[in-house]
């Protein structure tokens, strides 16, 4: 597989539903081999693009390639190279497991008859199925179906496999069985396509990572990337006196304090030290380490990269600013991803 | 899956579809719903032969119910005449009707299609069940009838409507042709259904919008307003099997429906295909 073509590459994607524009422009580009994160909120167009990947839906504009071949055009020779679970599984509720794994495979007409019955068990069994594979899936539980869709996904064997939300529905720990499953399946090579609307789930295990939203492609990269791109904040606590000087210490160096909160018992507010423009505003940031010692300030700046922290604190020291505590943080995956997302429960259209 | 897995190697050269119809076809006739509705044809004609044979037969009826008390073949016949206006099409409708609609309600047709089926053969597969479930109707009316018939009622050389008699088995030939006809004139209704069937995603609503038609399409087969329409209507044809139970056989009317449901197969067929072909699936 070295030098494989990208296993997954748009251009432009677009799909308008009438007058609204559900998916805009996408470009995608998911390496082979790697275990892509597909993020974003509900409605952020993830879904629409999975149908239109696989050819369940056109496009109205743009090009899509999947595992190096256009598509939809060659949809019959990618297709058996590509399992997926779209939206949620799909069920004969009034055949067992076992039967409607056999009925899917059975419209595979790439899938030898000879094996379906050994294929079957073996899937069932990578899902932890085998028990309840002679029940009807009418009695199965969302999180048995879930496992199902996932089962049906394994049937053959795949270079690519597209996982929509598949943990939807699972307990904790299907969830972490589900992230066992797609490491071993990316160990051997196979490229996964998974996508979903809870970073945590599936940051564990993505190499790259695509961000949605209201139908665009917001961010795309290496979840290295990814983590590098937020901005750091450096945080300082000095001795109260010193605040003034550590801010002017800090600026030659790029350092530009946007807060500082000064100790409770601060006894004036003149002591405070308030650069220009930047406000003093009591308690407005969380010192990162505990309850600010009596009698500290802390200070706040964003931190730009290729500055060495152990700098900065040489030079607060020899201009003789009492140091009393020195953090950098990085904004987690998590942060970026709010950040690029936008909070809360509004659908964005 | 690991690729040295000996299990799981492709075929060489992709199927040509025979399986997945199998596979339809157990779908379908396992399904507990098909299963009520062949046992609910199956109950037309014994009902008929019980009531015959409790009441004497005298009466007013269907076509050939007088002939019942005298040879058990004829509750077939009856029974068939009797499921022709409503109960075959009411299955055949349900039947055609959830194709593919029904796929896309349980959510397994992204499925079908990802696996991939291909969305041609799928419609393929999904009409030949179709038609194997007109036959398998009218053929669970014509066996029921034969065997309520030979338990209640004496069997023997039939009198055909040209006045020849034939023995028993040219009559249960007959009675195989009959039903062929039969199925054969449901085949345009079950064309119907499946194109209405590629146009929603509520199985329910394609089932009563194909019964509609045949019930509107039989409604207006009786007005003699639209007489121009008459040749041309699916149900047309229905009940002119009589010229199968002469000597010699008048093949003409059984050319006439054939020609007549090939026309709405292909016309149907062909819009369930440029409708399916393209459309977005959703479901």
């Amino acid at each position: 597989m070295t030098a494989a073509p990208a296993a997954i590459r748009t251009s432009g994607l677009t799909k308008r539903f009438g007058r609204q524009t559900v998916v805009d422009g996408v470009d995608l580009d998911v390496p082979a081999g790697a275990v892509f994160g597909f993020l974003g909120p509900n409605g952020s167009g993830k879904t629409t693009t999975i149908r239109m990947l696989l050819g369940l839906a056109s496009a109205t504009a743009g090009e899509i390639s999947v595992l190096g071949e256009r598509m939809p055009d060659r949809l019959g020779t990618v297709l058996p190279d590509v399992g997926a679970l779209i939206e949620g599984p799909g069920f004969y509720p009034f055949l067992s497991g076992a039967a409607n794994l056999a009925r899917l495979d059975a419209a595979d007409g790439w899938a030898p008859r000879t094996t379906r019955r050994a294929r079957v068990a073996e899937a069932l069994d990578r899902v932890g199925l085998t028990q309840a594979g002679g029940k009807k899936v009418r009695a199965y539980s969302l999180g048995m179906k879930q496992r199902l869709g996932i089962a049906n996904a394994l049937l053959m064997p795949r270079q690519l496999i597209v996982l929509d939300e598949p943990t939807n529905g699972l307990d904790p720990q299907g969830t972490r069985e589900v992230r066992g499953l797609i490491r071993s399946l990316a160990s051997t090579g196979t490229t996964v396509f998974v996508s979903s609307h809870l970073l945590a789930e599936i940051e564990q295990m993505c190499t790259h990572i695509g961000v949605m939203r209201g139908g665009r492609l917001v961010a795309q990269g290496t979840i290295d990337e990814l983590r590098a791109a937020g901005q750091a904040t450096l945080h300082l606590a000095v001795a109260a006196p010193d605040a003034r000087l550590a801010v002017s210490t800090l600026a030659p160096l790029g350092l530009v304090v946007t807060a500082a909160t000064a100790p409770d018992r601060s006894p004036a507010p003149d002591r405070a030290p308030a650069p220009d423009g930047a406000a003093a505003r009591d308690g407005a940031v969380d010192a990162p380490h505990g309850p600010t010692a009596d009698g500290d300030t802390a200070l706040v700046a964003p931190f730009p990269d290729g500055l060495a922290p152990e700098h900065v604190v040489a030079a607060l020291v020899g201009a003789g600013v009492r140091v009393r505590g020195v953090a950098v943080d990085r904004p987690s995956l998590e942060d970026s991803f709010v950040a690029l997302t936008g909070e809360g429960f509004d659908v964005v259209q | 899956m690991s690729s040295s897995d000996p299990t799981a190697v492709r075929s060489s050269r992709r199927a040509l579809g025979w399986g997945f119809f199998l596979s339809e076809l157990g779908v379908l006739f396992r399904r507990r719903r098909t299963q009520a509705m062949l046992g609910a044809l199956a109950a037309v004609p014994i009902l008929i032969a019980v009531a015959i044979r409790v009441t004497g037969g005298d009466g007013r009826g269907p076509a050939f119910l007088d002939r019942i008390s005298q040879n058990g073949l004829f509750v077939g016949m009856t029974a068939l005449v009797v499921s022709i206006p409503l109960f075959l099409p009411l299955t055949v409708g349900v039947v055609a009707g959830d194709s593919v609609s029904g796929e896309a309600s349980t959510g397994t047709l992204r499925y079908l299609l990802v696996s991939p089926v291909g969305r041609i053969r799928l419609l393929v597969v999904k009409f030949a069940s179709a038609v194997v479930f007109c036959l398998a109707a009218t053929l669970t009316v014509s066996v029921a009838g034969l065997l309520a018939g030979a338990v209640l009622f004496p069997i023997g050389p039939v009198t055909l409507l040209s006045g020849d008699t034939v023995d028993v088995g040219e009559a249960l030939l007959r009675a195989l042709l009959i039903s062929v006809y039969v199925a054969l004139g449901l085949l345009g209704l079950a064309a119907i259904g499946l194109f209405i069937s590629t146009l929603t995603d509520a199985p329910v609503g394609a089932m009563a919008a194909t019964v509609v038609v045949a019930i509107l399409s039989q409604v207006l087969g009786q007005l003699s307003q639209t007489e121009l329409l008459h040749p041309f209507l699916p149900s047309y044809h229905w009940l002119d099997f009589a010229d199968l139970l002469r000597q010699p056989i008048d093949w003409s009317s059984f050319a006439g429906n054939a020609w007549l449901q090939l026309a709405y197969v292909a016309i149907f067929g062909a819009l369930a295909y440029a409708r399916f072909a393209t459309k977005d699936v959703l479901s």
